[in-house]
């Protein structure tokens, strides 16, 4: 028990080195560049009216200390992390003076939803079929699925999606290939609101999918045909077990261990995936909110939702990295 | 242990309970257009009868392990069988290995026949407590209900003095020669008639083989079952099998009883592997046999030795000695002691 | 080296299609050196023409030869992949070797940073600089920042060749007659790794050229310098699917999932090559 809390410690680490890595390369980013968030902003509203100097230089003042900018880039790296930490990511310049943290937990649930569905139903198919790949190496059907599959995933997750976008919109128009939900739908929770959000989310779920399964199936396909030479499965066949058994309690038990660590590794990727994914379909997610926040100009919220997407992937990375020990007695404390 | 082998008395030669013909196994592989045929197992017969502990021995890469994978059945490509048929009788219902359908192997193995494998250290799930492969591999074979199962499963242990907890440990918290006696106890737990142990003490150090090969033993005794003992160690057959095969690149060059063989061995090899055992108050140095032993791959023509063989002669070279029997219960395949007419 | 690709080739029939469209790209990149038309220049030819005997992949809406449109585009984002490739192959060489064979705490400090840059997630990122960046994110800056986010998947790899090295007799025997840790590496252990290096460039080209045409497509590279991702983002700002202009995207699509299932043909049979485990797998069959 020790070992393994001494275990989460050190996975818990890592997570702190993430987060301060990837937060810092953020607040670098957009310090090191002669742009200038506050002028930028101002020039963004005065784009559509005449505003006055005194004014202006009014608006300088309070921007600059609503986007903690006051004193040297040290002073404002610190707050910047304090301001953080409170949860406090700045008012939203495009949707003045919302915060931020509101309008990125508005869209939050939508990527959250979008991506954990797919990431899950990607990650049961491509595991089960590449088990049942690797394992009945003779099936036909098994040969012919899986090079489907494995030829999808190197396309990048754009282009799919596009693809997609292009078969159901244009060519056979049966799915909404837009938003989240209809446009008017009314959105107090119904069977048929439910059903609306289903209908829209399946495209987007699909280009997840299956551009993701591939990667599973390739990789449990390679660890199966590894691990039916292992000896315990051997000694398993001799001794009667029945093959389904052996492929759920020796063959995919065993699997399972290098292939969560592979989900953990690749979430990042995941979220990329989504987001992207998102933008193609107008699904009200962070990807479209982080798009529309780029072309308004919305430094603030830019800014936020970049620090979230690193905080969060993070997170859930350590979250599957402390679950594995359970799958695997051997794992303790590296 | 030389004067304990003497003690065995050879088993009358009733209904065999193993009969193997002219078998051949071949690993073929192909790759980037080269195509080879290692022959692992070629034309071997021989015959096991009830209760008897029939020992295999020869040098590593010999071909003992390919030998004993295919008489039970558990070839995987590119192993394949070219030739042959074994054939085991268990309650006077003949099995032949190689006609039957994998449900029908299934129902056989473990109730009948079972094996102990080779590198015992990894053969047990590592991610799952042992009583889940005691569950596994036995509940359907015994056919009792779950109380009585695990009830038999650790009366059976504590006769094999191990420990009932060990059912609740993962295999890495055991040591090497728990380990492989929990895995023993786990091939014996359905009281099979046949049991394959493939080097069952090698990784071991001394004591615990001792321990391991009493418990061995000691199941033989209680059960009556009859085993194929595969080692590489002279002096472990010496203490363990009633008859002993001598294979030699995929060949069986000479079978005998134990005394007689340890006596008595006619093949050249045999007398090298025999004379190579140290022996209480004979300090003379013991000579090694120059040459290894060939590729199976590519072997040598004629008799397979006859490389590294003092008493080579022109038709080693060119022809296959034949097993021949030399008296009864005593087969060697060696034309200077048969003679070269057949 | 020319017997290992003799032989991928004759019993490998991914590597010989993967070699054969990778064949075709470079025959389309030294193609569009001899384009009639400047890459930029627009309205040189009549807009909205389908394909025909004289424009065989029709005519954009900006009055541009779809086909000499995409061998330039095939180009540009290609030399984008290697380039990217090539920096990021040196950061994961230095990194993995250095770790794998130093080890101790070197190696931990190393790692701890691989992995973080592992996880996090890189569009975010990629948007925050253009949107710092704005019109300085060209073409150069793109392939500086991909090459920093791409080579800790890479570097791990290498590193856990590089400690199986370390503990090989003549490492040992290079220590003990005095060579430098720069020259163990370079001179002995680099020949070790070099078919893992090769084999990650098609992953890694795979991984970046995704991006910068993910990047592209949303408008947020240079919109000077044409690539794949270009092209699809003039077409969805002229809406050509609406309009019926369907060969001004389908090309550039085509082209790309063609680009992408050679380089991944091409990776797959090279690892393949390298880990005799799935050769022997291969055998089995």
């Amino acid at each position: 028990m020790t070992a393994y809390l001494i275990f989460v410690a050190r996975r818990f680490g890592q997570l702190l080195l993430v987060v301060f890595l990837g937060i810092s390369a953020t607040f670098f980013i957009t310090h090191m560049t002669p742009v200038d968030p506050v002028a930028e902003t101002i020039s963004v509203i005065t784009n559509f009216s005449k505003a006055d100097p005194e004014a202006i230089e009014l608006m300088r003042k309070t921007l600059t200390e609503l986007y903690g900018l006051q004193g040297n880039v040290f002073e404002q790296y610190i707050s910047f992390w304090s301001r953080l930490l409170r949860g406090d990511l700045g008012p939203s310049l495009s949707a003045f003076p919302t915060p931020v943290s509101q309008i990125i937990f508005r869209a939050l649930p939508w990527t959250v939803g979008l991506m954990i569905s797919a990431t899950l139903i990607s990650f049961l198919i491509g595991n089960a079929l590449g088990a049942l790949a690797g394992y009945y190496r003779k099936s036909r059907i098994l040969k012919i699925v899986s090079l489907g599959l494995i030829g999808l995933q190197p396309i990048p997750y754009y282009i799919l999606a596009f693809i997609l976008l292009i078969l159901f919109g244009f060519v056979w128009p049966v799915l909404p290939i837009a938003g989240g939900y209809e446009m008017n739908a009314d959105l107090t929770l119904s069977f048929s609101l439910v059903l609306d959000i289903i209908r829209h989310s399946i495209l987007p779920a699909l280009a997840l999918v299956l551009v993701g399964a591939g990667s599973w199936l390739t990789g449990m396909r390679a660890l199966t045909s590894n691990i039916v030479t292992e000896d315990y499965v051997t000694f398993a066949e001799l001794g009667g077990v029945g093959s389904t058994r052996i492929l759920r309690s020796y063959v995919v038990r065993n699997a399972l261990v290098p292939q969560l660590t592979g989900l953990a590794m690749s979430l990042g990727a995941i979220f990329n995936g989504t987001v992207i994914t998102e933008i193609v379909f107008g699904y009200p997610g962070i990807g479209t909110l982080l798009i529309d926040a780029v072309h308004a100009g919305d430094y603030s919220l830019v800014l936020g939702l970049a620090s979230l997407s690193i905080v969060g992937v993070a997170i859930a990375v350590f979250l599957i990295d402390i679950l594995s020990p359970l799958l695997d007695p051997r794992i303790k404390a590296e | 242990m030389q004067t304990e082998a003497l003690l065995h008395t050879p088993k009358a030669a009733s209904e065999p309970i193993l009969a193997v013909e002219n078998l051949k196994a071949y690993y073929t592989t192909k790759a980037f257009g080269i195509d080879r045929d290692i022959r692992a197992v070629d034309d071997i017969s021989l015959t096991i009868a009830k209760g008897e502990i029939y020992g295999v021995a020869g040098e590593s890469s010999s071909g003992k392990t390919s030998l004993i994978k295919t008489i039970v059945g558990a070839i995987r490509p590119p192993l394949h069988v070219v030739g042959g048929s074994v054939c085991f009788n268990f309650e006077g219902q003949a099995y032949n290995i190689y006609d039957l359908g994998p449900d029908e192997l299934q129902t056989i193995r473990w109730r009948h026949l079972s094996y102990i494998m080779q590198g015992s250290m990894n053969v047990l799930n590592p991610v799952r407590r042992i009583k889940h492969s005691f569950f596994d591999f036995a509940f359907a074979h015994m056919g009792l209900d779950r109380a009585t199962f695990w009830d038999k499963v650790r009366e059976h242990l504590r006769r094999l003095d191990l420990d009932p907890g060990v059912l609740d440990s993962y295999p890495h918290q055991l040591s090497g020669g728990m380990r492989q006696r929990t895995t023993i106890a786990l091939a014996t737990v359905c009281t099979p008639e046949f049991i394959v142990a493939d080097e069952p003490t090698t990784a071991l150090d001394v004591i615990v083989q001792r321990d391991v090969l009493t418990m061995l033993r000691d199941i033989q005794r209680d059960l009556g079952s009859s085993f194929l003992f595969v080692t590489h160690d002279m002096s472990v057959h010496a203490t363990v099998s009633d008859r002993i095969g001598i294979v030699y690149a995929g060949r069986l060059v000479e079978e005998a009883d134990t005394p007689t063989l340890f006596r008595g061995a006619r093949h050249p090899y045999t007398q090298h592997l025999v004379a190579s055992l140290p022996k209480i108050g004979d300090a003379t140095r013991r000579a090694s046999l120059s040459g290894r032993p060939p590729s199976l791959a590519d072997p040598p023509a004629g008799c397979r030795f006859h490389p590294r063989c003092p008493l080579a002669m022109d038709i080693c070279s060119k022809q296959v000695p034949p097993l021949n029997p030399l008296a009864p219960r005593h087969r060697v395949a060696c034309f200077a002691v048969s003679g070269a007419t057949s | 080296m020319f017997t290992i690709v003799r032989d991928l080739i004759r019993y490998n029939i991914e590597f010989a299609i993967g070699l054969l469209i990778l064949l075709l790209l470079i025959g389309a990149v030294v193609l569009s050196f001899f384009s009639p038309y400047p890459a930029a220049d627009i309205y040189v030819v009549p807009p909205d023409m389908p394909p025909d005997a004289e424009f065989w992949l029709g005519t954009t809406s900006r009055g541009q030869d779809t086909f000499w449109q995409l061998m330039i585009g095939l180009r540009n984002t290609l030399g984008f992949g290697v380039g990217v490739a090539f920096l990021s192959r040196i950061l994961s060489l230095v990194v993995g070797l250095t770790a794998g064979y130093a080890g101790g705490r070197t190696d931990r400090v190393l790692m701890a940073i691989n992995d973080s840059i592992m996880v996090i997630p890189q569009f975010p990122i990629l948007v925050l600089f253009y949107f710092v960046l704005k019109d300085n994110m060209n073409w150069l800056m793109l392939v500086l920042i991909l090459s920093a986010l791409g080579w800790s998947y890479d570097a791990r790899l290498i590193r856990s060749i590089a400690m199986s090295l370390r503990t090989r007799p003549f490492t040992m025997q290079s220590v003990y007659s005095g060579m430098s840790m720069r020259k163990i590496l370079v001179e002995e252990h680099l020949p070790y790794v070099m078919p893992i290096v090769f084999a990650t460039t098609m992953n890694n080209m795979i991984w970046s050229i995704g991006m910068e045409i993910t990047l592209s497509v949303l408008g947020f590279t240079d919109v000077d310098t044409p690539t794949m991702g270009q092209m699809i983002y003039w077409a969805n700002s002229h809406s050509a699917l609406i309009s019926g202009i369907w060969w001004w995207v389908a090309a550039p699509v085509g082209a790309i999932v063609i680009l992408f299932v050679g380089l991944f043909l091409l990776s797959m049979s090279m690892n393949e090559y390298i880990d005799p485990r799935s050769r022997l797998n291969r055998m089995g069959n």
